[in-house]
């Protein structure tokens, strides 16, 4: 969402409410009751940052934040420190994704005040996959905290300033703190403890796995409202468009966690445009999830689909009008570019999807 | 080849007991057990534990038990070490992501808590992370002193 506090120079925080734990635009639009969506940015394999700019420019007007992955599936890829660098320079709100697997209590603790002084607004507390799914199976695994104490270490932090051996920081991180959820792993009727568990250790948002079960993610709701937790924290669905019938079971049968009910997989087989076809169910399964009490929002993972991630959210009319935040064109290398104040102003309405691609790509 | 876990996990509760009696033991001689020494005796005690422990629940000998909180499924055999509860990853069938085979120590932790008809939820305290110093120490030890520490040696 665009405020109208909004920074002059893109980056700088923006003024903290009463109430709120971060400088962040994410935060924000959650407390002012907004139905967000966030999506995943892919980490390039490369040091180059104008590839960088680029896949973010894919989001451009359409998300509340954009989740910088930590070497999602144990591969290597940029870090999520430096894709929030760089991204948070140019004033995106940024969800920086900490997973327990490659860093110990230090490094985690020094990279929570270094991502915060670069302007990193929100923190995704992840245990991470293990090792041997991902492409260096000969790694050492860290795992020196789980999502829960990593996530109790951020919030004293920032709530009591001090580290976790209880020295004391001069400026604590004001991050606003989030988890992940799976409502689909077995124990499923442990899930929603769980869920209640990562709050009372700190989590404010969670984001969850893919949901294309939407009975089972409704039965794991109803336990999450019975237990009045849906209003101690922000509750963003997983979603995302599956490529074709024949990639939905290989990601059933290969990826963990990631449950993909038999009817979708049908639902793809049936179609002429299998692609098309994942794209409609994506946007079906938002409307569905949207009716559900106690979600406050979407975050949409479209692996090697984020190119059609605007056109995802446009079609399904889940912003439902509002206008978001999107960086100004005229802003380049710290400063504005004075001629052409009216080009920023155009800059800041949203475009069209398809001339806004045609411009990316 | 994880049998012995799950016997443990259905035996929960009989076990629970078991060690409550021998805590009770321990903290009653505390003064005996101060007098010799407990850098003395934690050699020993860490043996027999590593023992009992190692052979009713796969114990990796923490020096920092929490299997009372976790239905007597040791959660340092999980292979992310998570000590607050199962990952995301947990199969369809309920089995390790990671060791293919290997009952999810978080499904059999759940299975047990629920036998152990504690009143409170005990898988819900957030646990701290593992002390790396305390690794291969005694944990009877430890909860004795902290027990009889806590009391203000009023034992």
């Amino acid at each position: 969402m665009q405020f109208e506090d909004e920074p002059v120079t893109p980056g700088d925080p923006l003024p903290i409410r009463p109430g709120h734990s971060s400088f962040g635009r994410f935060e924000r639009v959650l407390r002012s009751g907004g139905f967000a969506v966030t999506a995943e940015i892919a980490p390039p394999d490369s040091a180059n940052p104008a590839e960088v700019y680029k896949r973010a420019a894919l989001f451009d007007g359409y998300v509340d934040a954009m989740n910088a992955t930590d070497g999602s599936g144990a591969n290597c890829h940029m870090s999520s420190v430096g894709m929030c660098s760089l991204l948070t320079r140019r004033g995106y709100a940024m969800v920086m994704q900490v997973s327990a697997r490659d860093r110990n209590r230090i490094a985690i603790q020094g990279d929570v005040l270094g991502a915060a002084a670069m302007g990193v607004a929100s923190i995704l507390c992840l245990t991470g996959d293990g090792v041997d799914v991902g492409d260096h199976p000969q790694a050492k695994p860290v795992f020196d905290l789980d999502c829960m104490s990593m996530l109790n270490m951020i919030r004293g932090m920032r709530d009591e300033s001090r580290f976790l051996s209880g020295r004391a920081l001069d400026e604590p991180p004001r991050v606003f703190l989030g988890a992940a959820a799976n409502p689909f792993a077995p124990p499923v009727d442990y899930r929603p403890h769980r869920l209640a568990k990562k709050v009372d250790a700190g989590a404010q948002f969670v984001q969850t796995q893919y949901c294309f079960d939407i009975g089972a993610f409704q039965r794991f709701m109803a336990a999450v409202r019975d237990a009045g937790t849906h209003e101690k924290v922000f509750i963003l669905a997983g979603v995302g468009p599956l490529a074709s019938a024949r990639s939905a079971e290989w990601i059933r049968g290969n990826v963990p966690g990631i449950h993909i009910p038999d009817a979708v997989i049908r639902r793809l087989q049936g179609a002429e445009n299998q692609q098309e076809e994942g794209i409609r169910i994506c946007i079906d399964l938002i409307h569905q999830i949207r009716e559900i009490e106690g979600v406050h929002g979407i975050h949409i993972m479209a692996y090697r689909q984020e190119h059609r991630v605007a056109e995802i959210i446009e079609r399904s009319g889940v912003l439902g009008g509002r206008k978001l935040w999107r960086p100004s064109l005229d802003w380049k290398d710290g400063e504005w570019d004075q001629g052409s104040a009216v080009a920023a102003q155009d800059a800041l309405s949203n475009k069209p999807v398809a001339q806004k691609l045609e411009k990316v790509s | 080849m994880y049998r012995m876990r799950q016997f443990s996990v259905r035996h929960a509760r009989g076990l629970k007991l078991l060690y409550s009696a021998l805590e009770r033991v321990l903290v009653r001689c505390e003064p005996m057990l101060r007098r010799i020494g407990y850098g003395r005796l934690d050699k020993p005690f860490a043996q027999v534990e590593s023992l009992t422990k190692g052979f009713l629940l796969d114990s990796q000998n923490c020096g920092q038990c929490i299997v009372g909180f976790t239905g007597l499924s040791c959660p340092m055999n999980c292979p992310k070490k998570m000590r607050n509860g199962p990952c995301g990853g947990v199969l369809a069938d309920g089995t390790c992501e990671v060791v293919p085979g290997m009952p999810c120590v978080w499904v059999l932790a759940w299975e047990g808590a629920r036998r152990l008809n504690d009143a409170q939820v005990p898988l819900q305290d957030v646990q701290p992370p593992v002390d790396h110093q305390l690794i291969g120490r005694s944990a009877w030890l430890r909860e004795v002193r902290i027990k009889v520490e806590d009391s203000g040696h009023a034992v």
